[in-house]
Formats: C-alpha cells, structure tokens, sequence
C-alpha cells in the first residue's frame, strides 16, 4: 500500500484551465468564515462550476491565538488549562496527551487508579464527541435542530458528569502530571456507571433515526470518498482512517495507558465514504461504553496522584518526547522538547482534525456545494484545535 | 419500501415528544432564572480570597508571597505587597498585599493559583452570574471585592473549607506548641480559635 507522490498527482482530476476562469464558467465563491456549517470560523474559497465544486481551497488561521508560542513562555502546569481550549469538546483527552508527554519527558510514574479514572474519563469524552458530532453531521444535512437536541441531551448528562468531577463543564482542566487533580468519590463513579448502563438506548435511538433513513443515505453514501492510500499518504488518523478500512488505532497501537488491559474491537470500514465515517462514529460509542464497563469494574482503591512531582518549579531534565493518545477525532500528540529550564523549548502539538483536514479539498472535488457541508461536518473538525 | 427509515425516525421523534412529558431521563432542562440546577461542590468559577473572622483587613490570610501572580498563567493576578507587617492567624507578622487585583475578564477558572498558594488564602468561588455594564473597570476585582469571608467559604464548599480548617487548626496547634517550649506563647491559641469560626 505505498503511495509516492506520482501516484498522488496522477490521480484523475477535473481540468480547470485559466480560460474556463476568465470566459466566466467557474464562478468563485467565498464560503465561510462566518458560516453556520463551519463549525467556527473556517473559509473555503470555492470554484464551481454550476454546483460542482472543482476546485476548493480551505483558509485557515481565523482562531489563531499563539498556542505552541504560548506554551514555550508558560510553565510546564501553566499550559495544562490551555490544553483545554484547543479541542474544546474534548478537553479530558487533550489533558491526558500533554500529561503523558511530560509524564514521558520527566519519567513519572502513574497509580494505577488515576489510569482507571484517566480511560473512563477519555472514554466518556469520546462518547460526547461523537454523540455531538452526529447531532451537528445531521444538522448539516438538513435536519434541523431535533437530532442535535438529542444529541446534546446525552452530551449534557456527560458534562455534569465532568462538571461535578472537576468543576468545569467543558474547561475541566482535571490532569496533572502523575495523575490527577480531584479523586472521584464511590458516588460520582456510580453516577457514571448508571449514566453509561442507560446509554446504548440512546444509541439505538440514534440508529433508528439515522441508519436506514433514506435521506442520510442519499446524502452520505459514496459522497467524499477517500481511499485508504489517500489517507495513509496524507496522515489521516482517527475514525475517518479506520472508515477507510485501514487497521490503526493508537489504543491498540501504542497500549498506552491501561489500554492493554481491556478487551476492546476497532471498528473498520470499506468504502471511506461519508456514511461510513458517520457509522464509525456510532459503532465507536459501542465499544466505549464496553471499555467504560469494564473500567467500571476494575477501578481500584488508591492515591490519584504520584507526591514525587512537584507543582512548583517543575523541571524535567533534558530530552523530548513525544506522548500520543487516541482522541476521539484521531492521534492527538504532543511533540516537548526540554532544556532542564522550568518552561519547555519547544511545545508542538499535533492537532487530528488540521491534519483530518488537509484532505477536504480531494474529498470534495466534483461534489455539490451541499455536500461539501456534510463531508465537512464528517471530517470532525473543532476550529480551536486546527488553528492553535 | 422507501420511506421506512424515515417512519422510523418519525417514530424516535414521537417517543422523544411524549416520553417528555412521563420521563426524567428525555427531559432534563430546567426553566433557568425560575428553577436552577444545585451546583456540584466542586464546581468552581473565579477566585477569590480568604479571610478568617470578621474583619476583610485583619483577618486576610494572603501574605502577598506572589506566587499565584507568578504562575498564573494568563497573568491575570497584580499584587503589590505591603511595606508593614501584620500578625496572620498563628500570631506571627507577615506581609499583606496592599493591592491585590483579579481581571476577570483574562482569569480563565484554571485554579493553578489555588493549587500553588501555601496559604490557602485564595480560592474557587461559585458565583457565576457575573454580567456587567461596563467593560473594563467593573471586571477587574479590587481587594475589598475579593476578599470573601471563611463563612462564605463553609458555604460555598462545605468540605474543603472543613478540611482547609483541619489543616490551618493543626498548624496553628504545631506552632503554638513551639511556642510554648520557649516563653510569651499568649497570642496563638486565640488566633487559632478565630481561624475555626
């Protein structure tokens, strides 16, 4: 399965010729920033030729607010809440990536029940991600409000969750480095369980809505077709790798975490379309609720965090790392370079959903401007994390 | 037949519509300035600052030490620390900041300031409806905004201020016990009582 760069440039595409431009075939049009289907603030400059898009070129940088610059005058702690703000929807996991990156640059040790609530938490985060990506994936496609409310719903039940474990709905802010900040009590933990047993229903509910529902299927299958070289030659990962039926999941992969321990399947796709990428979504949240289950009964008793590590005037020796983990929209990696200084020299991260990104414009080319919507919306794209 | 997936969704729309009315599970909005959620005691919103018995002055337990202004990471926190002293609730002197200010508009509820004070002089409040006419001064909290009673704290977290209290008693004891090894040990039991209240 090796793709070169020739095999990249020889596959077909329309022509489009500058004298289709100037004699007024192709009309070009600014869609975005300010576009309810954008998720944020993302602008795509679209040359159509009727409806078919033929050639699309995605602008970013409008959310653009210094990150990694941020991260190397900050300490080491003080980039933990910014962690928060990059994928706004799932700020647990991004808290576990930056956590096991410094955990790998410093060589800190993790109890054991701070991994436990560390895979409940990443799981009930992939859960609200994927629950709020098929409300908004249907919102895109026309069905306006009533999904999404449903999916917000349950989204809402996993928040309070968050909120009375950490304090904060959405900026929880929960990691530290050697474990955690808060211990959860034997309530919250049977909260969770109970919230997680009543949540296949909803699951179900959604299946019922959306799979055999002529109008998804007409919208979504065989629209935004990728092939499995495509995204491996472009580093695709994630939900909309495995839609192509590609085998690679950073759980199984790398085993961070506890993840060995669990007893888990991936589930793949076959024909990397959107309606297999919307699919993947709803069989992941199968498998996490599996995994939260047997989390559930695992978890021991114990400290929450490793004492040896320092709040103050943290200082890992000198070295880099790079901790990676499998956020729900795909690798979220942090890449820390240390030079034995309390701030890091170099902080990068590697967003999924920029990189997811970079390949909207081959999914979309002889599609309709309304497809482009939806396989915007399947990408799962959260503009705080591809601007940084 | 086509159209069935679509009857089927219609009939989750239905379920969903009716099962409002019968179960709590589909229906969990509230009609919010009406009726309000409790909030989970570890929920937690802008700092603000401890002081133990009555008076915001006297009793602040910040010793303008300076270190949540250095590791917050947005630099929201301006502290300018005093030239005098005065006695903290073990009875010894220590500084008071003569200016402690919070932009809120910049604090982003991260509670690393929290984490690293060793005083356990600042903390998480709870109060969140915190809209404003104007936009610069009203959102920058002065000393006297921030400084909140430990009453106030009991209130708002009932066990961590318990717990917080254990701690600051226990040190206090500690200290008062050195104390009492060497002469003039009057002072500290009674700061240690006002610490309690």
């Amino acid at each position: 399965m090796s793709t070169t760069i020739e095999t990249l440039e020889a596959m077909e595409r329309p022509p489009v010729s500058m004298g289709s431009r100037l004699e007024g075939e192709l009309l070009e049009v600014s869609m975005g920033p300010q576009h309810p289907s954008t998720h944020g603030v993302f602008r795509m400059n679209v040359a159509l030729e009727g409806e078919i898009v033929r050639e699309l070129k995605p602008v970013f940088g409008y959310l653009h607010r210094n990150h990694e610059k941020i991260g190397e005058s900050a300490s080491y702690l003080g980039s933990m809440p910014y962690t928060d703000r990059l994928d706004y929807f799932c700020s647990m996991t991004n808290n576990w990536a930056y956590a096991l990156s410094v955990e790998k640059l410093a060589g800190i040790e993790v109890p054991e029940r701070a991994e436990y609530l560390r895979i409940i938490l990443a799981e009930l985060t992939r859960l609200q991600n994927h629950v709020s990506l098929l409300g908004f994936l249907l919102n895109d496609m026309g069905a306006w409000g009533t999904p999404l409310m449903y999916a917000f719903r349950e989204r809402e039940k996993i928040l309070d969750l968050f909120e009375s474990l950490s304090g904060s709905r959405m900026m929880c802010d929960y990691m530290r480095f050697g474990g955690c900040r808060v211990d959860a009590s034997p309530e919250w933990l049977a909260r969770a369980r109970k919230t997680v047993d009543v949540f296949p229903r909803f699951v179900d509910e959604l299946e019922q809505l959306i799979v055999g529902n002529e109008v998804v299927i007409a919208r979504t299958q065989n629209v935004g077709k990728v092939s499995a070289e495509l995204a491996i030659s472009a580093g695709i990962t994630g939900p909309m790798l495995r839609a192509c039926g590609v085998n690679y999941d950073v759980r199984k992969v790398d085993g961070y975490g506890f993840y060995p321990r669990f007893k888990f399947r991936i589930p793949l796709g076959e024909h990397g379309d959107t309606y297999d990428r919307l699919m993947m979504r709803v069989l992941e949240m199968r498998e996490s609720v599996g995994i939260l289950k047997q989390a559930f009964e695992q978890v021991p008793a114990g400290p929450i965090i490793n004492p040896k590590v320092k709040i103050r005037a943290f200082r890992p020796p000198i070295g880099e790392a790079y901790g990676r983990i499998e956020a729900p929209k795909g690798e979220l990696g942090f890449y820390l370079i240390s030079d034995g200084g309390p701030n890091p020299y170099r902080y990068r991260v590697r967003p999924p959903s920029f990189i997811n990104l970079t390949i909207l414009e081959d999914m979309c080319l002889g599609h309709t401007v309304a497809d482009v919507m939806v396989i915007l919306g399947s990408i799962d794209i959260v503009m705080g994390e591809v601007d940084r | 037949m086509i159209g069935a997936g679509i009857l089927k969704g219609m009939a989750v729309t239905a379920r969903n519509f009716v099962g409002s009315y019968f179960d709590e599970e589909r229906l969990i909005t509230v009609q919010y300035p009406e009726e309000r959620n409790p909030l989970p005691e570890n929920y937690r919103n802008f700092p603000f600052l401890v002081y133990d018995g009555g008076d915001p002055h006297a009793g602040l337990r910040c010793v303008a030490c300076k270190i949540c202004e250095k590791e917050c990471p947005p630099q929201c926190i301006y502290i300018v620390k005093s030239e005098d002293k005065k006695p903290d609730y073990i009875g010894k002197p220590q500084f008071y900041p003569k200016v402690f200010d919070i932009d809120i508009s910049v604090c982003m509820s991260c509670q690393i300031c929290v984490e690293v004070c060793p005083f356990e002089a600042i903390k998480m409040d709870k109060d969140f409806e915190l809209s404003r006419r104007e936009r610069f001064d009203a959102l920058l909290m002065r000393k006297d905004e921030l400084a909140k009673s430990n009453d106030y704290y009991h209130r708002i977290s009932p066990t961590d201020a318990a717990e917080v209290d254990a701690k600051l008693a226990a040190a206090a004891e500690a200290a008062a016990k050195k104390k009492a090894a060497t002469p003039a040990a009057e002072k500290p039991a009674t700061a240690a009582a006002q610490s309690k209240s």
